[in-house]
């Protein structure tokens, strides 16, 4: 009996000695970890500075790279945008056609839904109009009657990006039995429309190669850095480290790289944009615009950093899960 | 403390390391495990400390079978036990200090804690004075002893020793064997490998001879055979 009361006693005591006062809380434990463990990360890599720097650097230049061209296509769009007053539609109506037809004709189109408004020109106006411009004046006097036919001026309501609205809206009013040519003024905008949404797809096909590069490039870097610290490794697993507290610093390296390059990144893309402005504030004045170059903006700058610490995580993660469940002691 | 069950341990290739090993340990108990080089006493600590698993049989430790412990279980099975190795294992990049207080870091020990145990340990190997070196400027006895301060930090149930004085001379041994004897003192278990035969004798302690993976002599006060259940 008291040999069993000893032995109670001495496991409470063993169970006291493993519980509260010297441990700590789990929560607050797991917190203090985290932090001591991120910032032990910080420091290994302020210990290299060089090799920190340029592994950071390759990251940033492979997301500052599809950064500028986002950059660009944005003002670009921007730019382009402007022009979107210009894209017109003429309709010449058969010279048959009266008037009254083609007010009605107007009055109709003008509750389409892609119709901002219509410039109706009648015989008189268009005769008018061509004496001004062509300098027949006089000659035209001696015509005994008018040959133009009646114009209505189209001003579709279609933004960047919707070629193929203009064109179906062309087509649409096209067929009708009054008009007998509808032509797109501005066949080039429908080109430069093509040709931004091609610039926008291949944005995205980069940018992907170029994520994919840095998760293989940040994935790499923690690669060596298992292997130099293999030791470490096992001699944490013999006694008693669990995967999750010998994963976290290599996944906070991994962050850290992310939020370093990020920011590089985003100091390269500033850079860039503090060379170009210059010069394109120069061209604008050129075409009389008042035109200035629009940088990243508040909003996509956290994006910029918050995906490269994502893809700083993920490439820490893959080469980790990869690598780590080699290193066992033997 | 340890029971082994009828213990194989074939390694791929087809190597035998352990054959039908029988064993227990009480709770407490100092004992010394012996044999040739090659005769598994080395596979015999991995398969306690679970860096590898038995091909057949069983093996508790403490009451728990470590057959049911799965992969991710492993770290907190080790945290009851001190391992001890010839090549000590201390990382260099870092003092003493921080050498020892590896175990109590792992296991979330609040910082005055880890501060007052790792001293207590380093003092209790007689190296208090050494915290702040590097583990590269001492000598190979005093590298072995940090080791062991390493090893029993957090209190452990279990020590287990791999060949502790491989490569130090007589009077170091000896010293190091008497620190073992003093935490066995205190209520560790403590299970040495080594093949030191007069200073096992001298020792005084029970010793278990291995030959060719199997138990040629056990100098264990209950035998394995006399006990049909584990006890704790």
């Amino acid at each position: 009996m008291a040999c069993l009361l000893a032995q109670t006693a001495q496991r409470l005591q063993l169970a006291n000695m493993r519980n509260s006062p010297h441990k700590k809380s789990r929560l607050s434990s797991y917190f203090g970890n985290h932090l001591r463990v991120s910032l032990a990360s910080l420091g290994r890599l302020y210990a290299q500075p060089v090799a920190t720097f340029m592994t950071a650097a390759v990251i940033a230049i492979a997301l500052a790279l599809p950064v500028d061209l986002y950059i660009a296509l944005d003002n670009v769009g921007k730019l382009s945008s402007g022009w979107d007053g210009s894209t017109q539609i003429s309709l010449f109506l058969h010279t048959s056609v009266k008037k009254q037809e083609a007010v009605k004709l107007q009055q109709r189109l003008e509750r389409h839904k892609f119709i901002k408004k219509i410039e109706l020109i009648d015989k008189e106006k268009g005769l008018e109009q061509f004496k001004e411009v062509s300098g027949f004046g006089d000659a035209l006097k001696y015509l005994d009657d008018n040959p133009l036919p009646i114009v209505m001026v189209v001003h579709p309501k279609i933004s960047v990006n919707q070629a193929d609205r203009t064109t179906s809206l062309v087509k649409e009013l096209g067929n009708n039995k009054l008009v007998e040519l509808a032509q797109l003024d501005v066949q080039w905008v429908k080109r430069l429309y093509t040709f931004l949404e091609i610039a926008n797809r291949s944005i995205w096909v980069i940018s992907s190669m170029l994520a994919i590069a840095v998760l293989l490039i940040i994935g790499n870097t923690i690669r060596l850095d298992i292997q130099s610290r293999r030791e470490e490794i096992e001699v944490s697993k013999l006694i008693g480290a669990s995967d999750a507290f010998i994963r976290r610093p290599f996944l906070y390296t991994g962050l850290w790289y992310g939020i370093i390059g990020g920011v590089l990144a985003w100091i390269i893309t500033l850079a860039s944009l503090i060379l170009m402005e210059n010069p394109i504030h120069k061209l604008a004045l050129l075409y009389h615009s008042e035109f200035r170059l629009s940088g990243l903006g508040f909003e996509n700058t956290l994006l910029l950093i918050l995906i490269s610490c994502a893809l700083g995580l993920i490439g820490s993660w893959l080469a980790v899960s990869r690598h780590l469940k080699d290193i066992e002691p033997s | 403390m340890i029971y082994f069950d009828n213990v194989c341990k074939r390694y791929p290739g087809g190597h035998d390391a352990l054959n039908r090993v029988n064993l227990r340990l009480p709770k407490g108990q100092m004992a010394f495990l012996t044999g040739h080089s090659g005769a598994g006493k080395s596979t015999l600590l991995k398969l306690i400390a679970m860096i590898e698993r038995p091909t057949r049989g069983q093996i508790f430790l403490d009451g728990v079978n470590l057959n049911n412990i799965g992969n991710r279980k492993i770290p907190y099975i080790r945290r009851n036990i001190g391992i001890i190795f010839q090549n000590h294992h201390l990382l260099y990049d870092r003092p003493v200090f921080d050498n020892v207080a590896m175990p109590l870091i792992i296991q979330g020990y609040r910082r005055q804690e880890i501060h007052k145990r790792v001293r207590a340990a380093l003092n209790q190997v007689g190296l208090l004075s050494k915290e702040k070196s590097a583990p590269i400027t001492l000598s190979g006895g005093e590298q072995q002893r940090v080791g062991i301060a390493r090893a029993i930090v957090h209190k452990p149930l279990l020590l287990l020793a791999d060949e502790p004085t491989g490569n130090l001379d007589p009077e170091l041994s000896e010293e190091i064997m008497q620190l073992f004897a003093r935490f066995n003192q205190v209520g560790t278990t403590v299970l040495i490998a080594s093949h030191d035969l007069d200073l096992i004798k001298q020792m005084g302690s029970p010793m278990i001879s291995l030959q060719d993976g199997q138990v040629a002599n056990n100098g264990l006060p209950f035998s394995a055979d006399s006990a049909k259940a584990p006890t704790r």
